[in-house]
């Protein structure tokens, strides 16, 4: 199978680990992974923020990127959910009838990473070890807009090693919401600051979600108070083998007793 | 124009000093808990939810898209029965014509059963202006009106008030306009309730008028229908001589048939109760028995404006059920007072700016009051799509400000989206922060930032580019996509 990656414009500049683990991950499952160049972002920022023709050329030039393709997956609950749930309404908003049915079918095939594994390529094992306390935290656009359910977690309860302990108020938001965390800088953090509280309270040494975005809120919360939990992409995780671990098996043996 | 809260400031200002009134945070938190897990269970034991929620929105979008032929209709059945119909465009002319009529009876008070309609136009200011007393009758609304305070939810007004905070202003305010509070009065919640039915009787007793709303209005009858939980409201339709109803145009139900659907939606979702304890329906003048003058306001204010917006009309679809409030974890931060309105929380955000404009400061910023969480549409018992609202608002605020001088967010934006249009701009870009990274080496994040990104960096810490991007790595390690 061939599948497309969409880094997405975020994880390309800030978190290259995360795409890279994507890349793994499928690899090791056989599937060919290609990554086209053109490619930029979803427009998600613009959109969000009522930029509606500002996202318009990024919206086109998506469907033109990746339209072809049977399979496109993103490592981004929140640009899936605006590829899917937006791209036609903001081409439909700026007059353009033809691209936004183009870019609605095209967004068919777009899925996050747990989709991808789960509902198309059907594995919930993919061969990772990775022996730490750790929690989830389900992101409201994974949860709401692309009402994953479970799947990340049945793929996290197939890793090896892995002490998954529930996060109290999982389903609550962070409070990041794109430029909301500057537009309301002062309820975003209030938000995110009952969230750290929650994640302090499983005791977990990684905090595990589909999005470096929220992650990056709540992982700069937990790093200012030097909570000493860091924050990890889901598709990192199941990246992760035996071999990453062999190191310090010993303290994996003591996380996860 | 609601002449309500205006002179607020833009939400941002007020969700800050809300913020740190640490009691009021703690009795919203307590309170929107309670009611959201009672909503929950009862929601939950509804085998069929999903498709009542379905069936709501349907009628709800029927009606509006037929809104001018049901009016009619509802106009005729009405004054077959026996009432009086008044139109009015906005506040001040249904102002005008309440106070008129209540003036007409030679009265200087009324009874009001809790309605938000006559809180959107400020009707008890108006009424004050004329020298008539309006006393609300319900519980909650009476401990606002008492504080001389704002409500600060659509049906629990006192919500950011505790028990204790009640009691000093019955002790305080009751004597003031009525049968006094008892001397030892407790913080005990009977007592509290006592006290306010002791201090209510009296004024219902006496009262020639009273006003309501109508939760809804049935056009093939004519029946008007207030919900309620206290009786107080059965006690305004039912003891004065006259009664006047105001109502919002697009509470208009076809036929009696359809209550069935929404008066299973409404208690579920607004205080998590099977049924609600009092569920009154008039239609028209019974000669001999309850209020022989009824006049039903049928107010616009706004309301054709939102329906003429395609995507905005939903928000009309609202039965004030308040499941959007006490789920959004804005508004549990925040409370009420920061949306400038008598609609607050995820239903405020989308229904001011679309009933007000966006002029002001405060209908600018409320499409911006929200995460986007999506947690508002999953329990909303008629299907608004609020997130998708608050973004089609927005689109709406920024597209306002278009042709003048850009400021610095619309500049920002447009050089974004032109460097994102090309993948080579891009590109170039992106070497930039792997530079910025590279000199930055080792540090593991970012502490204070400069500038506007210190709203950011207030509270958190950033975290540093790589030295080299995803498309550097693919490109070395892979070749050509
Ligand atoms: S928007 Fe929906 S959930 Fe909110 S008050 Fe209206 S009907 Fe209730």
């Amino acid at each position: 199978m061939r599948v497309a990656l969409f880094a997405t414009c975020f994880n390309d500049t800030m978190w290259p680990q995360t795409p890279k683990a994507v890349v793994t991950v499928l690899e090791r499952l056989g599937v060919t992974v290609e990554f086209p160049l053109e490619q930029t972002c979803c427009g998600q920022m613009f959109t969000n923020t009522g930029y509606a023709r500002e996202a318009l050329p990024l919206v086109e030039r998506f469907a033109d990127v990746f339209g072809a393709y049977d399979a496109v997956v993103a490592p981004s609950g929140s640009c899936v959910g605006s590829i899917r749930h937006q791209h036609g309404t903001v081409a439909r908003g700026c007059a353009r009838p033809a691209l936004a049915e183009r870019a609605e079918a095209g967004a068919r095939n777009v899925y996050e990473l747990s989709e991808l594994l789960v509902d198309v390529l059907g594995v919930t094992d993919v061969g990772a070890t990775f022996p730490h306390r750790v929690t989830y935290h389900p992101t409201c656009h994974s949860l709401r807009m692309l009402r994953v359910a479970d799947k990340p977690l049945r793929l996290l309860r197939a890793v090896r090693g892995i002490d998954l302990v529930e996060l109290p108020g999982a389903d609550q938001c962070c409070g990041f919401g794109g430029t909301f965390a500057m537009k309301n800088a002062d309820t975003s953090v209030s938000m995110g600051s009952d969230k750290a509280r929650h994640v302090r309270e499983t005791e977990a040494e990684v905090l595990v979600a589909g999005d470096n975005s929220c992650l990056a809120h709540i992982g700069g919360l937990l790093h200012r108070q030097r909570a000493g939990v860091r924050v990890l992409h889901l598709a990192e995780v199941l990246a992760s083998t035996e071999r990453d671990f062999a190191a310090d098996q010993e303290l994996g043996a003591v996380a996860s007793r | 124009m609601s002449g309500t809260f205006i002179g607020m400031p833009a939400f941002p200002v007020a969700a800050r000093e809300a913020l740190d009134n640490a009691q009021q945070r703690r009795n919203l938190q307590h309170a929107t808990q309670t009611i959201r897990d009672k909503r929950a269970a009862v929601v939950d034991e509804v085998d069929r939810w999903e498709e009542l929620r379905v069936a709501g929105a349907a009628i709800k979008d029927h009606v509006l898209t037929h809104l001018d032929g049901y009016l009619v209709q509802l106009e005729e059945s009405l004054t077959r029965a026996g009432a009086t119909v008044h139109w009015a465009r906005d506040a001040e002319e249904a102002n005008r014509i309440v106070t008129a009529l209540a003036r007409e009876t030679g009265t200087d008070e009324v009874v009001k059963v809790k309605s938000m309609t006559t809180q959107e136009i400020g009707l008890n200011e108006a009424l004050e202006d004329a020298g008539i007393h309006a006393w609300e009758t319900d519980l909650a609304e009476l401990i606002v009106q008492l504080g001389r305070d704002r409500p600060s939810h659509i049906l629990v007004p006192a919500i950011h008030r505790n028990r204790a905070e009640i009691r000093e202003i019955f002790l305080r305010e009751m004597g003031k306009v009525g049968t006094p509070a008892p001397e030892g009065l407790t913080s005990a919640p009977h007592e509290l309730a006592e006290s306010a039915r002791r201090h209510l009787r009296e004024k219902f007793l006496r009262a020639k008028v009273a006003i309501s709303g109508a939760n809804f209005a049935v056009a093939e009858t004519g029946t008007l229908v207030v919900v309620e939980s206290e009786g107080n409201g059965r006690m305004c339709l039912t003891l004065p001589e006259t009664l006047i109803s105001v109502v919002g145009i697009e509470k208009v139900l076809p036929t009696v048939a359809d209550l069935d659907v929404f008066l299973k939606l409404l208690p579920r979702s607004s205080t998590g109760e099977r049924m609600n304890p009092y569920t009154s329906t008039w239609t028209g003048v019974t000669p001999g028995d309850g209020p022989q003058q009824v006049h039903v306001v049928l107010l616009d204010n706004g309301r054709s404006d939102a329906l003429a917006d395609h995507v905005g009309r939903q928000a009309l679809r609202c039965i004030r059920c308040s499941a959007c409030l006490n789920v959004c974890p804005v508004y549990e931060r925040v409370g009420g007072h920061a949306y400038g309105s008598v609609y607050p929380g995820p239903i405020g955000a989308v229904l001011n700016p679309q009933l007000r404009g966006t002029e002001s400061p405060v209908d600018k910023s409320l499409p911006y009051a929200s995460s986007l969480c999506g947690a508002c549409f999953d329990v909303c018992p008629v299907r608004i799509e609020i997130p998708d609202l608050l973004v089609h608002l927005r689109t709406r605020v920024v597209d306002e400000k278009r042709g003048g001088l850009p400021s610095g967010e619309q500049l920002a934006m447009k050089g974004a989206s032109w460097m994102f249009a090309e993948h080579t701009r891009w590109e170039r870009a992106q070497r930039g922060a792997e530079l910025g990274g590279r000199v930055l080496g080792k540090k593991d994040s970012i502490g204070r930032l400069p500038g506007p990104l210190s709203a950011w960096s207030d509270a958190r810490d950033a975290p540093i580019p790589p030295g080299e991007s995803f498309r550097t790595w693919w490109k070395r390690e892979r070749g050509q996509g």
